[in-house]
């Protein structure tokens, strides 16, 4: 039996060359993101910007889009956002944050149930109050410091400072793109895509770290060799590895994608798009990194401690 | 050697068995359930956003307890000063506090001394008296006493409030009749309730929203509401409008015949005479006495029902009442008057409660989720298995029996802990199905290397696992940085995901390195092959 390959055996792909393709590549899209985030933002969903959110489904089977959205933007609640998704007949509403405290979002929920109550089904109801979204916003502008930070630690115990800087420049990496295909697609801003962005700073660092550890045992083993030829080695030997996590962990999310339903969708297509960027960025971005920042720099710094010790007598 | 002993294999099998043993409670109706033993009784609870349901968060109106107690605060001290014969030019609130200025700068002491009695030490249930006081009373020389709720005192009676307040949403909630509601603190001012199966929260909002103050007082008749309106009423009462109409106004005595709390029981019901829905109420021994008095004293004089400072109706006192019991009519429907004999009942809520962030998910959405998610991760499952199964052969399906064992034993221990299943959770299992199997390929793709390098199979395979270990636990403890942060801060579903992240890595070692291990140990006794099959 012929058994799969999606990397062939003993490959020697000048993966390093490549960095004169790929350095000015991301630092153009992140300029680019950087640069679209100022511009337009981010789309915030109802956790972060509070408001209400109305799944409705039509009794009938066909959804009136133009008469929903215009009697709901007769109803006084400001401008309402109306969405046609998922199958047949089900409309998303969005309706902004209202005036007045907790207390006044109540009232959308009423006035909505009255006006649509008798043709639609309400499959789901959200009201964010300015309190909670607020708090919502620090816990998610929280979560990603903290992550940021624990992971800085881990690297600072893990590795020496220029593999870890390399590791964190992937890592920064796979978040602003992340951050930046929310800003280019306009995909809803939630509590859940924290939870995206935090998996993939954990799907980051581990697609790193593999590729490191080799090149760590590499270092060790090949005192002489040329560092660019060292890091080719290092992703060449890990390839056929990373090919295939990166393989499975796409299927499942694609399934996810396929079949898990309309709720979970942005989450899923984060986290598709999100294990390509990391994939890509642990090979073109990181370790290409390590050329500029000295990659045994450790190594003749040890060596020369290592010269003064044996000096003295 | 490659060598598993009898005793691990017996071992590990114990621990994946007892791990897959949790799962079963689940796949049983509750009949079944219920002849297990109790160790199996525990299964995964789903969550609203998967089952349907209301989940209501609610904060107490801090400020609205803040006020009232400086209200009380200057009855208090208007009271105290008038009983020590102290004389006092002006009271009134000054910033968080109450001051009063004393018409005799030489009382300064004795008011000072009369005022601190007013203070009640804070008790802490862990500490007993704590030592702080719920009050600051300070003086200046001018005579200017300033009486000041403490931050510790304020917080207090927020912790009590609060405590109070689910006892009171819980009765209330429980007349609904849904089943299993869910009713806890969260933080230092909220309470979340949560209810399954509740499709429009309306009423329950209704129910929670009202505050449910009864009291009933004299209704002041020495000068008609509108001149009180024109000009200012009598400070011993006060203009309230009507429940039903609030142009209609009512000039009410402040002071409290009888309150709510004197009540109880309170059932709705149908007027003799006109057939109009009513709430008939019964005072314990009590109230029955005080309303016995006031009502003998005052015939032929109107008095008023008030609920949360409005007017239901101010009905004339015809004969003393002493029987202790009577009712309230007003404009009910008789639903509003159902609600008002439940609120009643359940007695009111020491301060007003604020909705502060509401998810209802109708029952249609929750299973459709459900299915959704089931569906995604049977074909993530189909798809994984037969990628691995295409690159590694015999070794692919070692890792895919790993796999499905290690979807079991999260499920085993999510029902072992309880843990709640929500649909960002069924997201993190189908993502898990995708990296778990990272262990497997990291040791096999050893293997496979070291193999090549020269090495016996037996050889290989013991390195390949010993080298891929270091990276193993590298490439786990990245991932549950994320896990765990996500698990500290999230709520609820986002919550549900971080958890099934959690288990997910902390059942990897057991199912992608010492079971499959065991197996491919086992593979080799039996094939004692020279090469390897990938």
């Amino acid at each position: 039996m012929r058994l799969l390959r999606l990397w062939p055996e003993n490959s020697h792909f000048p993966f390093m060359k490549w960095r004169r393709v790929t350095f000015p590549l991301s630092a153009i899209m992140s300029l680019v993101i950087l640069g679209l985030f100022f511009l337009h933002g981010l789309n915030f969903g109802i956790d972060f910007r509070g408001g209400t959110l109305l799944e409705l489904q039509a009794k009938s089977g066909t959804a009136d889009a133009a008469q929903v959205r215009e009697q709901s933007n007769a109803l006084g609640f400001g401008e309402v956002e109306v969405q046609e998704f998922g199958g047949q007949g089900s409309l998303s509403l969005r309706f902004p944050i209202q005036e007045g405290g907790e207390a006044a979002q109540s009232a959308v929920v009423q006035k909505a149930r009255d006006t649509f109550g008798q043709a639609y089904d309400f499959r789901r109801v959200e009201t964010v109050g300015p309190r909670v979204s607020g708090e919502l916003v620090q816990a998610g502008t929280l979560g990603v410091v903290l992550s940021l930070v624990a992971v800085l630690c881990y690297l600072w115990f893990r590795f020496e400072r220029n593999l870890a800087t390399g590791a964190l420049i992937g890592t920064l990496h796979d978040v602003l793109l992340t951050v930046g295909f929310f800003v280019v697609t306009q995909l809803e801003f939630n509590m859940t895509s924290i939870a995206a962005i935090l998996t993939i700073v954990g799907y980051s660092l581990n697609e790193t770290v593999v590729v490191f550890d080799r090149t760590r045992e590499l270092l060790r083993r090949y005192k002489n060799m040329p560092d660019e030829e060292l890091l080719d080695l290092s992703i060449n030997t890990t390839m056929s590895r990373t090919a295939i996590t990166a393989m499975t962990t796409f299927l499942a999310l694609l399934a996810l994608v396929l079949f898990g339903g309309e709720a979970i969708e942005g989450f899923a297509i984060v986290m598709l798009v999100g294990i390509v960027i990391c994939t890509y960025s642990a090979i073109f971005v990181s370790s290409p990194s390590l050329i500029y920042l000295g990659l045994r720099q450790s190594e003749t710094q040890r060596a020369a401690a290592a010269k003064t010790v044996a000096a003295k007598p | 050697m490659l060598h598993y002993s009898r005793t691990k294999t017996i071992l590990t099998l114990l621990v994946v068995a007892l791990g897959l043993l949790f799962v079963v409670p689940n796949l049983l109706s509750p009949q079944a359930r219920a002849r297990l033993p109790s160790f199996l009784q525990n299964t995964i609870v789903l969550g609203l956003d998967l089952q349907g349901g209301s989940h209501i968060l609610l904060e107490v109106d801090a400020q609205a307890l803040r006020n009232e107690k400086l209200e009380a605060l200057r009855d208090q001290v208007r009271t105290a000063l008038r009983d020590a014969r102290i004389g006092y030019t002006g009271l009134g609130n000054a910033g968080q506090g109450v001051q009063v200025r004393l018409r005799d700068v030489a009382d300064l002491q004795a008011a000072t001394t009369k005022l601190r009695e007013l203070r009640n030490p804070i008790s802490s249930s862990l500490l007993g008296n704590t030592g702080q006081f719920d009050l600051d009373v300070t003086n200046t020389p001018d005579g200017l006493v300033t009486l000041t709720p403490t931050e510790a005192g304020v917080d207090a009676r927020i912790r009590s409030a609060v405590d109070q307040s689910i006892e009171i949403v819980r009765r209330r909630v429980d007349e609904l009749g849904t089943t299993e509601p869910s009713i806890q603190r969260q933080g230092a001012d909220r309470i979340l309730v949560q209810v399954p199966g509740l499709q429009d929260p309306q009423r329950l909002k209704e129910l929670i929203g009202t505050t449910a103050k009864l009291t009933f007082r004299m209704v002041d008749v020495t000068m008609p509401v509108q001149q009180a309106e024109a000009t200012r009423p009598p400070p011993e009462s006060e203009i309230l409008v009507g429940a039903e109409n609030p142009n209609e106004k009512y000039l009410v005595e402040k002071r409290i015949l009888v309150a709510g709390e004197d009540l109880v029981d309170a059932q709705p019901g149908f007027s003799q005479q006109t057939n109009e829905p009513i709430v008939s109420f019964r005072f314990n021994s009590n109230g029955a006495r005080r309303f016995a008095t006031a009502t003998q004293q005052n015939v032929g004089k109107p008095f008023a029902i008030v609920l949360d400072n409005k007017v239901i109706s101010a009905p004339r006192i015809n004969e003393p009442i002493t029987g202790g019991s009577g009712q309230i009519s007003g404009s009910f429907t008789v639903e509003s008057a159902n609600n008002l004999a439940i609120l009643l009942r359940a007695g009111a809520l020491p301060a007003p409660l604020t909705v502060v962030e509401e998810r209802t998910v109708g029952p249609g959405l929750g299973q459709d989720s459900i299915d959704a998610g089931t569906k995604a991760t049977i074909y993530a499952a189909i798809f994984v298995v037969i990628f691995m199964f295409a690159t590694y052969g015999t070794f692919g399906l070692i890792a895919n029996i790993a796999l499905i064992i290690h979807v079991g034993l999260i499920f085993g221990l999510m029902s072992l802990i309880g843990a709640t299943l929500t649909l960002p959770g069924i997201a993190g299992i189908v993502l898990t199905i995708g990296t778990a199997v990272d262990s497997n390929v990291l040791i096999y793709e050893r293997i496979r290397e070291e193999f090549h390098s020269g090495r016996s199979m037996v050889s290989a395979i013991q390195a390949g696992f010993e080298r891929a270990f270091a990276t193993i636990v590298d490439s786990n403890s990245t991932m549950a940085i994320a896990a765990v942060i996500l698990f500290l801060l999230g709520s609820g579903p986002v919550k549900g995901f971080a958890v099934v992240f959690v288990l997910g890595i902390l059942t990897t070692v057991i199912t992608a390195v010492t079971m499959t291990r065991m197996m491919i140990a086992l593979w080799y006794r039996w094939t004692r092959a020279k090469a390897l099959p990938f």
